[in-house]
């Protein structure tokens, strides 16, 4: 699998057979609980929230959701949020708060979604308050990115004690069509964009980005679901029963740290 | 002792701020909002807003610091704070050398303390000039160390933004900046600091969905143009003409986001207003 390039793991990260959020909370968690509304104003479909049990013990998971037919695409908005699903999110994780249970995300989008109506709702703000309330909280929180996971809209389900990636998924500020398109003018260098963005798994752990790899199975997630569902299974375990070991303020003392050190330069701090 | 420095200091920030105020143009110049022509000397006097029309110039950070601050009280932290290329991304280092050159600036960021209205504070500036006030990590670090500093000496913050949004050459550590500067603005909240922010020409992308949308109170200059998404991106989505006025701080001020619009002739008593508000008094 190490030869595989960037731009063929975006291919794989955006097959249409790839498991999906659905897929995953079947696979993984007991008793599923949707829970709808922000209960500002609307409901989203494009985030998909609620409680589960796994392996036992009552969790809060929140994902994006893209839906694999076109009628489910068109429901979820193509898995890009309006700032309701970023507000329900939010109502979720204050009540994972409540009830001492640790949040689970689970992230595939291409990011929030761009538009007038989104705007007038304020989805920069609703994205913001995500960011500074998920760094506060006092209960374990796992992200996941199992697709793509692009710009602020898929940062918003990110700030987590362990941030983990799928091999084959993808974590970037934007799409390598829109990098190209910005940078260059020209949508069509999507490929030499992959290459350059640094946005596959390997490359985001050596940045300090991420905290751990899941592997896939050979070819991509779509060729043996279960078996990949298994793996994430394995990890989620793995990294939940160790951070259950920490105190609430501990969490939220680490999960501040790990984010204040990304892109700060050692050495560098002065004052007055 | 302490008014020979604080002298030099004032001397220090003019000199930067001169060179900050710079309405493009020769004798004349031309609003770019009405059209209608200026003399560059009354419109530089006049803080750099159209005497026709009001409409806002972008300004430098040493500038806009100057216009703020008490004379003499300014003084900046982390000046030297480096410009980094953390993924070794193509010819950027000359595109940021050349910036530097440019602008006499080592980011898009000034942070600074000083007191408006003998009101210590924290004030923290975006430059739009440098690489569009995109959010580097040197960005994200020195707002950061900037919330950091206020947390830790309990002094109200203030940061004026404008960006276009993400840097690109530094792609996902561009993205984490919005996590960092937004989880230390929680730490500075729970100690009971005031945070300000102020939304001038243009706050869009990564800036808007972290930092610039968490103020306790929100302010912005007229016509500014204060979004997520850019008017572009969304006309291109949704295949639809954009209404007028969409995104700009009076739309914004309506749905809700905006606590006041502040022509820039009043935002340094405005400042000083809140932050006396803001400050333990006698009792009524
Ligand atoms: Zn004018």
């Amino acid at each position: 699998m190490s030869t595989i390039t960037a731009a063929e793991r975006v291919a794989i990260a955006r097959h249409p057979q790839r498991p999906n959020v659905c897929d995953f909370i079947d696979g993984l968690f007991t008793d599923f609980f949707e829970c709808k509304g922000d209960r500002l104003c609307g409901e989203d479909a494009a985030i998909l929230g609620g409680v589960a049990r796994f392996h036992g013990q009552s969790v809060t998971v929140i994902g994006t959701r893209k839906g694999k037919t076109l009628e489910e695409n068109l429901k979820c908005n193509f898995g890009m949020p309006n700032p309701e699903g970023y507000r329900k999110a939010l109502r979720l994780m204050r009540q994972a708060e409540k009830f001492r249970r640790p949040v689970i995300t689970l992230i595939d989008t291409s990011g929030a979604y761009p538009g007038l109506e989104a705007e007038a709702r304020g989805q920069g703000e609703a994205i913001a308050r995500n960011l500074m309330e998920m760094s506060r909280l006092t209960v374990p929180v796992v992200a996941i990115i199992t697709g793509e996971g692009n710009s602020g809209g898929a940062l918003a389900l990110g700030v987590a004690n362990r941030v983990l990636m799928l091999e084959n998924a993808v974590y970037a500020i934007l799409s390598p069509e829109g990098f190209a398109s910005i940078l260059w003018k020209d949508a069509s260098r999507s490929a030499e964009a992959c290459e350059m963005m640094k946005l596959t798994a390997p490359d985001l752990m050596h940045l300090g980005v991420i905290d751990d790899i899941i592997p896939e199975p050979e070819g991509g997630a779509h060729t043996a679901p279960l078996q990949a569902i298994r793996q994430v299974d394995r990890a989620l375990r793995r990294h939940l029963s160790s951070l259950s070991k920490e105190s609430g303020a501990a969490l939220a003392a680490d999960r501040y740290q790990k984010f204040r050190k990304m892109g700060a330069a050692a050495s560098q701090k002065e004052e007055l | 002792m302490n008014s020979i420095f604080a002298k030099r200091r004032a001397r220090l920030l003019a000199m930067k701020a001169i060179r900050d105020n710079y309405v493009p143009g020769d004798k004349l110049v031309t609003c770019p909002k009405c059209g209608q022509e200026s003399e560059r000397k009354a419109v530089a006097e006049g803080l750099s807003v159209c005497p026709h029309c009001g409409y806002h110039w972008p300004i430098g950070g040493y500038y806009r610091l100057s216009t703020i601050l008490d004379p003499g009280s300014f003084r900046e932290l982390n000046a030297k704070y480096p410009a980094a290329d953390p993924l070794s991304f193509p010819g950027y280092r000359g595109k940021l050398t050349a910036a530097q050159h440019r602008t006499g600036l080592n980011e898009a960021a000034v942070t600074a303390t000083g007191s408006i209205d003998g009101h210590k504070c924290v004030v923290g500036v975006l430059d739009s000039r440098f690489f569009m006030g995109s959010m580097s990590a040197a960005v994200g670090e020195k707002i950061t160390l900037a919330i950091e500093y206020a947390a830790k000496n309990k002094l109200p913050l203030i940061i004026f933004s404008a960006s276009g949004g993400a840097r690109m050459q530094e792609g996902i550590l561009s993205l984490m900046q919005m996590a960092k500067t937004s989880a230390a603005l929680a730490r500075l909240s729970d100690k009971g600091v005031l945070y300000i922010s102020v939304l001038t020409d243009p706050t869009t992308g990564g800036v808007t969905a972290s930092f610039a949308s968490l103020g306790d109170i929100i302010l912005a200059e007229p016509g500014a143009l204060i979004g997520f998404a850019g008017p572009r991106v969304i006309q291109q989505t949704i295949g639809e003409t954009l209404p007028e006025g969409f995104q700009r701080a009076e739309y914004q001020e309506e749905h809700g986001f905006v606590d006041a619009v502040v022509p820039r002739a009043q935002m340094r008593e405005t400042l000083a207003r809140l932050l006396m508000l803001h400050e333990k008094g006698g009792r009524a």
